[in-house]
């Protein structure tokens, strides 16, 4: 089996959880990675503080399309003053495999937008 | 010439060295990505290591010897980087790359003579370099930004270039000769004759023609013609501006420093003449000797095969990618209407995937906008992957890309 484009991935890649509009929502924001054009958006809806609902929606590589839809099982239920302190290695742990440099932000665009779309402030999370 | 018989006229994969490595996973590299720098062959490198290592001085200034052997390395290249493309010496200036001789015009030119109502016409199939400084122009003097479109088979228009003309707003038109995504050779002597004839100033980038085909400047009579070093087997930080004398010799200086002036007083100076004028602060002297030596290796081995080469590649690499299921290559269909660069799409695969499994299997292969995202949009695609082929590759290269491809569908369960 391929070391990345694991079988999980390539679910996630074809049959991405959480994807497409959601409205009403309380929170959104979109963005994209410069470097290879892949754009992700997403709709949140906020309950009692945590994230109620989300959908993720654009266009790009299997890595940045997958991830955002292993992580958005993830971020359903989650406080939303709690996104913007998620370090990248939350997003990498959770793909479970190894993401070289050149591929690395493709992966945490998920959570550059999520921290857009709560804090404001979509600078690419750190480790 | 059947295509599929003919054997590419070149064999020099040996002058490049390194094409000798191996990649992470053992195999031979397969390099498909010309298109956004070439590889250097050994003379362009042992050029740059002897200047260094004999004859490094500044330029222009020095009166001992070694000053003036510095000098004689880099006008000279300079005189052959002119003739290379059949245009006038002090007429040839050394910018850092393509991106700055086009800025070059639209600063130096564009500022004093671009106005509110006036229009700047560039086309669909611009790479940003040729955008970029038109947008900042035209957002600073208030003049328009119009674009030529493409059609779909990666061509423009003449008659839509001639009714934009017709309206009688156009101050200047820039055009890609050949366009980094589809590949497009671009009919530019026609559009600059038509353009020149509306009253217009021409800018041609030739950043993709340059290294490849056999480039007569004084046929194509574009007042600027932009391009650059690194993409023609010659360094990086060195690009090429061929001006008209005329349109030159009007305009004020880019950039203010040493070697651009005549006399410096304390309240103003006068400029040196032509090329020095353009050419501020220390010259990138060993980038020029490299890519004098850059030219002198394309000029051994003969634009005539170099371009024959590439089409031989081109038309095989459109010949066999189709093979691939659901496979759609961009641009125009005829070899002899396009460079040697073939931009491609696979259904169900996003291209920046299908590069980083190519590179699995040791060929290198690009992927995303090309700094074209304009044309993207036109394209109605987010991102392409692309090869790009030069001197060095083979039909084989072709070969080892299609397997790849294949195997690559395979990873993905197509």
């Amino acid at each position: 089996m391929d070391a990345l484009y694991r079988d999980y991935i390539l679910d996630h890649y074809k049959s991405p959880r959480n994807f497409g509009e959601l409205d009403p929502h309380d929170l959104e924001w979109h963005d994209h990675n410069p470097l290879c054009g892949d754009e992700l958006g997403v709709h949140v809806r906020v309950e009692d503080g945590k994230i109620a609902e989300l959908r993720f929606h654009g266009q790009g590589c299997a890595i940045s399309q997958a991830a955002a839809s292993i992580a958005s099982e993830e971020l359903v239920g989650m406080p939303v003053d709690e996104i913007g302190g998620l370090p990248a290695d939350w997003v990498t742990d959770l793909l479970g495999i190894d993401i070289s440099p050149t591929r690395r932000k493709c992966a945490l665009l998920n959570l550059k937008v999520m921290r857009g779309a709560t804090t404001g402030d979509a600078s690419w999370p750190e480790s | 010439m059947n295509p599929l018989t003919a054997t590419p006229a070149l064999d020099v994969r040996a002058d490049f060295p390194v094409l000798e490595r191996l990649t992470r996973g053992g195999k031979p590299m397969v390099y498909l990505d010309s298109a956004a720098t070439s590889q250097k062959p050994v003379a362009v490198i042992e050029a740059m290591n002897d200047y260094y290592r004999r004859s490094n001085a500044n330029i222009h200034r020095g009166v001992y010897e070694l000053a003036q052997e510095a000098t004689d390395l880099y006008e000279g290249a300079r005189e052959r980087v002119a003739a290379f493309c059949g245009w006038e010496t002090a007429t040839t200036i050394f910018t850092r790359n393509a991106t700055e001789a086009i800025n070059l015009v639209a600063y130096a030119w564009g500022r004093a003579n671009v106005g509110p109502g006036d229009e700047v016409l560039i086309t669909h199939m611009e790479h940003h370099s040729n955008i970029v400084p038109w947008q900042m122009l035209c957002h600073e003097t208030g003049a328009r930004l119009r674009y030529l479109g493409v059609s779909e088979e990666g061509t423009l228009s003449l008659d839509e270039l001639d009714s934009v003309l017709a309206e009688g707003r156009v101050k200047l038109v820039s055009v890609v000769h050949v366009s980094n995504v589809l590949g497009t050779l671009n009919p530019v002597a026609d559009i600059v004759a038509r353009s020149r004839a509306a009253g217009a100033l021409t800018v041609v980038d030739g950043s993709q023609a340059v290294p490849q085909l056999p480039v007569d400047l004084s046929a194509i009579d574009a007042d600027f013609y932009a391009w650059t070093g690194h993409k023609a087997v010659g360094p990086t930080g060195i690009g090429v501006l061929h001006g008209r004398r005329s349109v030159l010799e009007e305009m004020r200086p880019f950039l203010g420093g040493g070697d651009m002036i005549g006399r410096v007083d304390f309240e103003s100076s006068t400029w040196n003449e032509l090329p020095w004028k353009f050419e501020a602060g220390t010259s990138p002297i060993a980038e020029g000797v490299g890519l004098g030596a850059a030219v002198d290796y394309l000029s051994g081995l003969g634009m005539e095969n170099v371009r024959a080469h590439e089409r031989d590649l081109t038309a095989y690499a459109l010949e066999r990618l189709p093979t691939i299921e659901s496979l759609r290559v961009f641009g125009p269909p005829d070899p002899d209407q396009r460079g040697g660069v073939v931009s491609f799409a696979l259904e169900g695969m996003h291209p920046h995937d299908v590069a980083d499994l190519c590179d699995r299997e040791g060929v290198c292969i690009r992927a995303g906008h090309h700094c074209a995202q304009p044309l993207m949009r036109m394209m109605g695609v987010p991102a392409t992957a692309r090869a790009s082929f030069h001197v060095y590759n083979s039909r084989e290269d072709v070969d080892r890309l299609v397997e790849a491809l294949a195997k690559a569908r395979t990873v993905f369960g197509l």
